[in-house]
């Protein structure tokens, strides 16, 4: 039986996706939908629930409650199906310590059934694709940890899967490491293939999705695109006001002394700082220091994914 | 003898475990072969003077037990502290030199093999497979022979970069050993091209020396000789150790 | 852009046959580089064949067997195969696996491709066996090497069979080696394996027959798998065969299919969750 390829159809489709560990919920009935071709995120601090979201979508970890389907199949009982058709970056790297850097993507094209011949053309083509042509034969522990991320990208290609799973593609990397391997992530979306990602970095969020979720102690919490999700939850910029402390104070409450009352759209007390959400930082800057602030340090920047977080939660997200 | 110290922090956290693959191997030997395949020995007359196989494994176990566990210490555990945890560099950007490295973790390995050798020493004794009260001499006899493998086996350890060429020391060295320096059988019984082959291991000295001992045989010309062949295999391993020891630690 | 799938596509067959094959293929990759490794392990046996079964063996003479005599190294050379199958299965199954599965992480990696665990489970046992098989036939044609020289150690034509059961050895304890480990939880417990193996090694009338134990220890050593072993091998090499072989392929299959599906199953709850 076959089911024609439908290009509306979502790719992932989710409805009341539960999972629970015990008496522990790790995500707690959840709806989204991954249209092919874009780039997907979930976004949220550590033990939000993306990493379990992930692995469910990855049909190495059946629902506990819901509906789940990937490319309209179902991971309880076409899981081998829906592999074979899906590329995973998990969080750790599980590269194969034992081989070498082109033998690491051999040995997965032939787990993945294809033949010696076309796995070393696609192994090569890969390799090329993320700049490790030249460490090819090299053992996979030396490599840093930018090409190291980069070694499972390409393993995960190796299938050519339509859909490429990413789960915090770039947590712990250095900036340059960054940068190269969301160039890279950004090429294959071009190629038209579907990413779905998880992240607790908001630039990494605004870089490469297209559409995000945003997670917080299981549930979903908001979504849209980051435009949109900044535009409805917070203002278009920040101040961020800094104030030297006295001995024994813990927050800037001394300093403020509800001077910005009636300046701003809202006002967010940080423990290193104050942040004040309003259409025109400097206006708000030149009435504050009218008003007798004296802050040690003014920054006016756009507001990020990061004051949504705050917004939504009253947390921040990296803590 | 800081480093020595060091090493006896470390053994107190795992030391059960340690005696017991320690001692089991060569218990279960004793038994299996002194008493289970005694039987057929002893029946067939096997042994020349009528002495009961058990009495002539007993003393050669006790001598190649020590062997053992000293090589294996040699091999894996210098290894990491020189190469996979760095223990040795830290210790050397102390006041501790490199030739303090290597005799801390001999007096160490010679610790252990005294403290197994007691050990079996008393599981002999219990099982009544000494001839003579001269077998308490074979302790020292034995941990001479640890110190005779530890010492080349750490000049050896300091020259290789992971642990594959141990593998090969083992296979090819030491169990070789075990099996054919006259543990289970008189070395006569071999083939006489390969015999001087054992007579240069010292293995072959040390099960000779103990097992008279145990036996109560006394000869005082023989015991020089194999102990002279102990020592100087220690001795040579020594010297050559603290050259590889320099070499790879001090650059 | 998505191309026509077949739906509900369950695991043929044919993929269970060719899947875990490809963990054979990493295995052997990774073994190119350390070849010497394996080539080793040949010599084990042989060396024990050569002190005990020659050297001890002088001391001996001839030991009782199936209601005759046989000289004392046609009696040991079939418990050596047998001890050699168990060992290089373990050995695999234990420390090796045992790595994979905890440091190397492999198996976090393989289940993000269309290979099951229990693919994997499997292709890790075959792959024991290809390595247990190259010692079979080693000290096979070591033996025979015996045997054209004068000194022969096969007294039955039946000794062919050895090959087959020393794989059948193999696989028990190669399954049973999988399930133990994934209970494993640091590299010391291996020790307590060693206290096993040991015992068997040395007591389970290896090295003579157990006719000397009482009853009860008797009964006690044939319910070990390696004296299952040993009896099947040492009745097809010196063509004494009893009733008793047909418990010991029986016993020796289920061994290492039961212990197939527990790893299976561990792993699963293990990695799956």
């Amino acid at each position: 039986m076959l089911e024609p390829a439908d290009q509306t159809a979502p790719l992932i489709r989710a409805r009341g996706l539960t999972k629970r560990f015990g008496s522990f919920t790790a995500v707690d009935e959840i709806d989204f939908d991954v249209a092919p071709g874009e780039a997907f995120g979930f976004l949220g601090p550590n033990g939000a629930g993306k990493t379990s979201t992930m692995r469910m979508i990855g049909t190495v970890s059946p629902a506990t409650a819901g509906e789940l389907s990937i490319f309209g199949l179902d991971p309880r009982q076409d899981g081998a199906s829906i592999r074979a058709r899906l590329g995973v970056v998990p969080q750790a790297d599980t590269l194969d310590t034992e081989l070498s850097v082109i033998e690491n993507l051999l040995v997965f094209g032939r787990y993945f059934g294809l033949s010696w011949a076309e796995s070393r053309r696609r192994a090569t083509e890969l390799l090329d694709f993320v700049q490790l042509t030249e460490r090819s034969k090299d053992r996979v522990e030396p490599l840093s940890g930018g090409m190291k991320r980069r070694l499972v990208i390409a393993r995960a290609l190796i299938n050519e899967p339509s859909l490429l799973l990413l789960d915090e593609p770039t947590t712990g990397l250095d900036p340059q490491a960054r940068h190269l391997v969301w160039d890279r992530l950004y090429r294959l979306k071009q190629r038209g293939v579907t990413l779905c990602l998880t992240t607790h970095y908001m630039d990494e969020a605004e870089q490469l999705c297209d559409r995000l979720v945003v997670m917080d102690c299981a549930k979903i919490v908001a979504h849209g695109s980051p435009r949109e999700l900044i535009e409805k939850y917070v203002s278009r910029e920040v101040l961020e006001l800094r104030f030297r402390r006295a001995e024994g104070e813990t927050d800037d409450s001394a300093h403020l002394d509800g001077q910005l009352e009636g300046l701003a759209e809202r006002v967010e007390q940080l423990p290193d700082r104050v942040l004040v959400y309003t259409s025109d930082g400097e206006a708000v800057a030149a009435a504050a220091y009218e008003r007798g602030l004296r802050p040690s340090s003014v920054l006016v920047r756009r507001s990020t994914l990061e004051d949504v977080f705050l917004r939504l939660t009253g947390r921040s997200l990296v803590e | 003898m800081r480093v020595f110290e060091t090493d006896l922090v470390v053994f107190r956290r795992s030391w059960h475990s340690y005696l017991i693959s320690g001692l089991s191997q060569p218990f279960l030997y004793l038994v299996s072969m002194g008493i289970g395949l005694g039987v057929y020995v002893n029946r067939n007359g096997g042994l020349p003077g009528g002495v009961s196989y058990i009495d002539y494994v007993a003393p050669a176990l006790l001598v190649t037990q020590a062997m053992m566990a000293a090589a294996a210490e040699s091999a894996w555990p210098i290894m990491g502290k020189i190469e996979w945890d760095k223990t040795y560099i830290a210790a050397l950007n102390t006041p501790v030199r490199v030739g303090d490295l290597l005799v801390g973790d001999l007096i160490w390995i010679g610790f252990r093999a005294t403290l197994l050798s007691v050990l079996f020493l008393v599981v002999i004794l219990a099982l009544g497979a000494a001839a003579s009260p001269l077998v308490l001499l074979a302790v020292p006899v034995a941990i001479l022979t640890a110190l005779a493998f530890a010492a080349p086996i750490m000049a050896f350890t300091a020259t290789q970069k992971g642990d594959a060429g141990f593998n090969a020391l083992f296979r090819f060295g030491i169990t070789p050993l075990f099996l054919f320096s006259g543990t289970f059988f008189p070395i006569e019984k071999l083939p006489e091209v390969v015999q001087p082959l054992a007579w240069v291991t010292p293995l072959y000295h040390g099960v000779a020396v103990a097992r008279s001992l145990s036996l109560g045989e006394v000869d005082p010309i023989g015991w020089a000789v194999h102990i002279g062949a102990l020592l100087a295999c220690f001795v040579a391993g020594f010297a050559v150790a603290r050259i590889t020891f320099r070499r790879r630690m001090v650059v | 852009m998505i191309a026509p799938l077949a739906v509900g596509r369950r695991q043929s067959q044919a993929d269970r046959l060719v899947r875990p094959t490809h963990i054979v293929e990493r295995n052997t990759m990774v073994y190119r580089h350390t070849f010497i490794v394996i080539f080793s392990g040949f010599f084990e046996p042989l060396f024990y064949l050569l002190s005990m079964g020659f050297g001890v063996g002088a001391l001996i003479g001839d030991v009782p067997l199936g209601g005759g005599k046989v000289p004392y190294a046609v009696f040991v050379a079939p418990a050596l195969l047998a001890s050699s199958a168990m060992n290089g299965a373990i050995y695999e199954t234990s420390n090796n696996f045992f790595f994979k599965l905890r440091y190397a992480k492999l198996y976090d990696a393989i289940i993000a491709t269309p290979m099951s665990l229990g693919d994997a489970a499997a292709g890790e046992i075959m792959w024991a066996l290809l390595r247990g098989s190259l010692y079979a036939i080693g000290f096979l044609a070591v033996v025979a090497v015996f045997g054209v020289a004068g000194q022969p150690l096969v007294p039955s034509p039946m000794g062919i069979l050895a090959f087959p059961a020393a794989m059948l050895v193999g696989f028990g304890f190669a399954g049973a080696g999988l399930a133990v480990t994934t209970f494993v939880r640091k590299w010391q417990d291996f020790d307590y394996v060693q206290l096993l193996l040991m015992p068997m090694f040395l007591f389970s009338g290896t090295f003579y027959p157990i006719d000397a134990y009482p009853p009860a220890l008797q009964l006690f050593v044939e319910c070990t798998p390696l004296y299952r072993g040993v009896h099947l091998i040492r009745a097809l090499m010196t063509g004494t065969p009893d009733a008793g072989i047909a418990l010991d392929v029986v016993y020796l299959a289920v061994l290492g299919a039961v212990g197939l599906v527990i790893a299976s199953r561990r792993l699963e709850k293990r990695l799956l969750a």
